[in-house]
């Protein structure tokens, strides 16, 4: 699978607060609560963000509750791809969960500014900024992890094993 | 190889003779818990697995907290679909509106955690029950429902951080003045991944609501899980509060500890974090002037009875600041009361506070006190990221339910010493 878009550009601690903050949590339809995704950091992100563009952020992204809406809105408004440094334990084990794809690769968060146009080659980890031409390989997902992927994400991936 | 005390109680879920920080283990859970904002996020992916019941339902606990008594009529129907969930799976553990508490207050007060237990909550500050010796973690609502569907959990086994803490706190200095001080020392990803063990003379010394907010902010640092070791603080509670097996695991000697830090709690100063991170802490004698507009007592960090006795001490007597909108919210229903007959509700409304029902409301900007553009409060909750209890240029200072106190008292960030 490779996904393309254009990079928005976030720094440290991106918290779960400002990806949706609690007031639209009542309700839990993405397709509602997305539309506020990112209001409290960057309240251009949903209006300028298309099918397929990628966050590019700093360390500690999607720190704070343990929402999945965080994720979910995310990925319900259009993003492919979340490229950090780091990401909070929570907010990676639910993007794994609902099936956001999200790498850690510290080189291409340098080398990615805003508006450059990203791809990502997902079975390699390869990382491209288009922009400037220059590629990075982010660090693999462990293969207990790539396995869940493979087969859909948590819920199959139970299913499967437990409910026979 | 030596296993910390995480380390033992996930090896021992997990059915196995030893683990080692990396292992993938896949385990098995004594209590998952959710509540009116991740259940109903839950309850779609349970449905999806195609089981018919709960893994256990007594082993399934529901807590209606965030946005209750329901805020407005979407509250109400996630209210609603929490509860129709609970009732048609006959979740044993299930709490209605006047039995219901702040979750992380209620859950140990109702003798539903056990030490040594292995507890997954789709809430992030559950994390909060390592204070009885438990191996507890914040998940999200699929691996809540997949935990719910088959009782079964895979986890990363945890390096981990001993905190070796020495000496006693000093009048006015609380748990949550230890866990911002920690915050502020390691930063809000100083944890990430790890379990902080919090172990020495100086924990022993510790009251068990201490623990308990220290445990539950441990996710502010970005750990995995917070715990503390079982001693007889801890066997009093778990004694007095449930009938559940006890299960002490020690770290070994021959532990790996990714790092140790030794606090002595003696030197510890009340200690307050600033806009807009956790980390971002000062003592309270570097505080400069600042006027509050609001202080909130209470959540699952500081709602416990110790906590509104230590607002009690520093109000008794006294008038808030006309200009400060002071609220105390008890986390439980039984907090509540046992503070109506200690005389400490009599003291916050003679002293001019508001005391609501317990919610979660106004620390994760749900309802019951939500700030307006530019004004800040003083709160004993837990995060004071933008925009969380209300308007995007509002400003939230985190700190003691005694220097919240003081505050509400002066209208400034104050020093529960000097009020």
């Amino acid at each position: 699978m490779i996904a393309k878009g254009k990079a928005f550009r976030y720094l440290d601690n991106v918290d779960t607060d400002v990806i949706i903050p609690a007031r639209y949590l009542t309700t839990s339809d993405p397709k509602e609560f997305s539309r506020y995704c990112m209001i409290d950091l960057d309240e251009n992100f949903i209006k300028e963000v298309k099918e397929g563009d990628i966050i590019v952020a700093q360390n500690n992204f999607g720190s704070g509750s343990s929402r999945e809406h965080a994720p979910l809105a995310i990925k319900t408004a259009g993003i492919s791809c979340v490229i950090a440094n780091s990401f909070a334990r929570i907010f990676y084990r639910n993007a794994i969960n609902i099936g956001l794809p999200i790498l850690e690769c510290e080189e291409a968060v340098n080398n990615i500014a805003k508006g450059d146009i990203v791809s990502v080659d997902f079975e390699s980890g390869t990382i491209t900024n288009e922009t400037t031409g220059k590629s990075f390989v982010a660090k693999p997902f462990p293969p207990f992890i790539q396995n869940m992927i493979t087969k859909g994400g948590l819920i199959n991936y139970f299913s499967e094993e437990f409910v026979k | 190889m030596g296993m910390t005390m995480s380390q033992k109680i996930l090896a021992h879920h997990a059915n196995l003779e030893s683990v080692e920080a990396g292992d993938l283990i896949l385990a098995n859970l004594d209590l998952v818990l959710a509540n009116d904002i991740t259940g109903p996020v839950a309850i779609n992916e349970f449905n999806k697995f195609g089981v018919k019941d709960v893994f256990d339902k007594k082993k399934v606990a529901l807590v209606p907290d965030h946005f209750t008594p329901a805020k407005d009529i979407q509250a109400a129907q996630l209210c609603k679909a929490l509860r129709d969930f609970a009732h048609e799976k006959e979740i044993e553990n299930y709490f209605e509106v006047g039995q219901m508490g702040i979750e992380h207050a209620l859950l140990p007060e109702q003798g539903l955690v056990g030490a040594g237990e292995l507890i997954i909550g789709a809430d992030s500050h559950t994390c909060t029950y390592g204070a009885l010796g438990a191996f507890s973690t914040g998940v999200g609502s699929t691996d809540m429902a997949s935990g719910m569907a088959t009782g079964k959990g895979w986890f990363k086994v945890p390096t981990a951080i001993k905190f070796n803490l020495t000496g006693a706190l000093n009048k006015w200095v609380s748990g949550k003045d230890v866990i911002l001080h920690i915050i502020g020392m390691i930063g809000v990803d100083g944890a990430l991944y790890q379990s902080m063990e919090f172990v020495g003379e100086g924990a022993k010394s510790l009251s068990i609501d201490d623990r308990f907010t220290i445990c539950n902010m441990a996710i502010e640092a970005g750990a995995k899980n917070g715990i503390f070791e079982v001693d007889e603080v801890a066997l009093d509670y778990l004694k007095e509060h449930t009938t559940k097996e006890t299960k002490i695991f020690k770290a070994d000697d021959d532990a790996v500890y990714e790092r140790v830090y030794d606090i002595n709690l003696s030197e510890i100063r009340p200690t307050l974090s600033f806009p807009h991170l956790p980390d971002n802490t000062r003592t309270i004698d570097e505080v400069p002037k600042i006027k509050i507009d609001q202080v909130v007592i209470g959540s699952c960090t500081n709602g416990r009875i110790s906590d509104l006795r230590a607002a009690a001490e520093v109000l008794k007597g006294k008038k808030t600041n006309p200009r400060v909108r002071t609220i105390i919210f008890p986390a439980t229903q039984k907090i509540y009361l046992q503070a109506l007959e200690e005389g400490l509700l009599k003291i916050f409304i003679d002293s001019g506070a508001v005391v609501s029902t317990p919610t979660c409301g106004p620390c994760l900007g749900g309802h019951m006190g939500i700030l307006a553009d530019g004004e800040k409060a003083v709160t004993t909750t837990n995060r004071n990221f933008v925009g969380r209890m209300g308007h995007i240029n509002s400003e939230i200072y985190l700190a003691s339910p005694a220097v919240a106190a003081a505050s509400a008292l002066t209208g400034y960030i104050s020093n529960p010493e000097n009020v």
